[in-house]
């Protein structure tokens, strides 16, 4: 048992390291997104570009969500009534596509500016 | 249903995956059945925890908890792939029944099994944290009918089906040759995995260099198809890496390697030397 609990000391203090670290956040810009059912609102999802900010989602709906997009690499799932949110540290300006993962047919755009 | 089918399928096809390549990576282990099923179990009770914190967890660390938590769980399984396949290179010709001198530790291989049960429980505990949101979700709001439900239960027995093929597919190989398989597939999975780990340090803010996209074969294979998801989950396939995913998948390869070639060179000194 010695040699993997070494490496998962490793692991442990690499882990303890890595939380230490993020910076804190000042003011964030923070925009909100609403999920309901295979909903997502606004349809077009406003950021700013080549900054730090806050996307805040929230499911009003009554079927969990998964807030995701593959460009950006980002997912969230939320289950009915909950709010989470992704900080993004910086995107380059452009459209991005997003969807909810668990309502397959919706979709929305997530333009930097 | 069948929306409820496929989500519930490719979330279990994801950890199930990985699941059966550890089951035929353990073959011939003793008590490796019951480590198995300790990960199983440990990571659907990590994974309910998860589900039920989600929030408490996304909002640590400034909004990036989800994203080092992730980072943390992946980190540790692939540590325990390259220890995994760094004894395998030593032992895995004894526990293929070539040499008749097995020792102790080979026949009983507890370390490893270990290991892996570890990677077993980290892959359900990171695929599981939505099946288990989504699940609850759908039985919890008494909104969805009797049809979504049962599609969504279909599709994790029919996932749990298919990685069970895997896994029957993998123990059809010969005894001699199965370890050179799983090994060589292990290499790929923990470049895989190392990889996601970084671009969720990436993501969360705490790796800040190589964030470039490297290249993007989108239009060829995209991430989110069936086909996409599988290779991701195998071989860590993601249809736009950064540059850190790139250096890290090459780099975990590299490692794992020479460690293996290191492991086995030194088995054939002590043999020598016997």
């Amino acid at each position: 048992m010695t040699r993997p609990s070494h490496l998962l000391a490793a692991a442990l203090t690499a882990g303890t390291l890595a939380l230490g670290w993020p910076a804190l956040a000042e003011d964030l810009p923070v925009i909100k997104v609403e999920m309901r059912d295979g909903e997502i609102i606004p349809n077009v999802i406003e950021v700013p570009a080549n900054t730090r900010f806050k996307l805040e989602i929230t499911n009003t709906g009554k079927s969990p969500v998964e807030f995701e997009s593959t460009e950006l690499k980002r997912e969230k799932a939320l289950a009915a009534g909950a709010t989470s949110s992704i900080v993004f540290r910086t995107i380059d300006p452009g459209r991005y596509d997003v969807f909810d993962d668990f309502h397959p047919e919706s979709k929305a755009v997530l333009v930097a500016k | 249903m069948i929306g409820a089918f496929v989500i519930a399928f490719r979330e279990v096809i994801e950890a199930g995956l990985i699941v059966g390549i550890v089951m035929a990576a353990t073959r011939g282990i003793a008590g490796r059945g019951r480590w198995i099923a300790l990960g199983i179990l440990g990571g659907l009770a990590g994974a309910a925890l998860i589900a039920l914190f989600a929030e408490k967890i996304s909002d640590a660390f400034e909004g990036a908890g989800q994203d080092i938590l992730n980072a943390a769980v992946l980190i540790v399984a692939v540590l325990m792939l390259i220890w995994h396949n760094t004894w395998m290179s030593k032992h895995g010709r004894e526990l293929a029944g070539e040499l008749r001198a097995a020792g102790d530790k080979v026949r009983t291989g507890q370390t490893t099994a270990a290991a892996l049960a570890l990677v077993v429980g980290a892959a359900i505990l990171r695929e599981g944290a939505e099946l288990v949101l989504f699940l609850y979700g759908l039985v919890a709001s008494g909104t969805s009918g009797l049809d979504i439900q049962f599609g969504a239960l279909a599709g994790v027995a029919v996932g749990a089906a298919l990685s069970s093929v895997s896994y029957f597919g993998l123990a059809a190989i010969p005894t001699r040759y199965v370890f050179s398989v799983t090994s060589a597939l292990i290499i790929f999975l923990a470049a895989g995995l190392a990889s996601q780990a970084a671009q969720f340090l990436l993501n969360a803010g705490v790796v800040t260099v190589l964030d470039r996209p490297l290249w993007n074969s989108a239009a060829i294979l995209r991430e989110d198809s069936l086909a996409g998801r599988v290779l991701h989950a195998l071989v860590g396939y993601t249809d736009r890496p950064s540059v850190l995913q790139g250096v890290v998948y090459l780099g975990t390869i590299l490692v794992m390697v020479a460690l293996m070639q290191w492991s086995s060179a030194d088995k054939r000194r002590q043999v020598r030397t016997v």
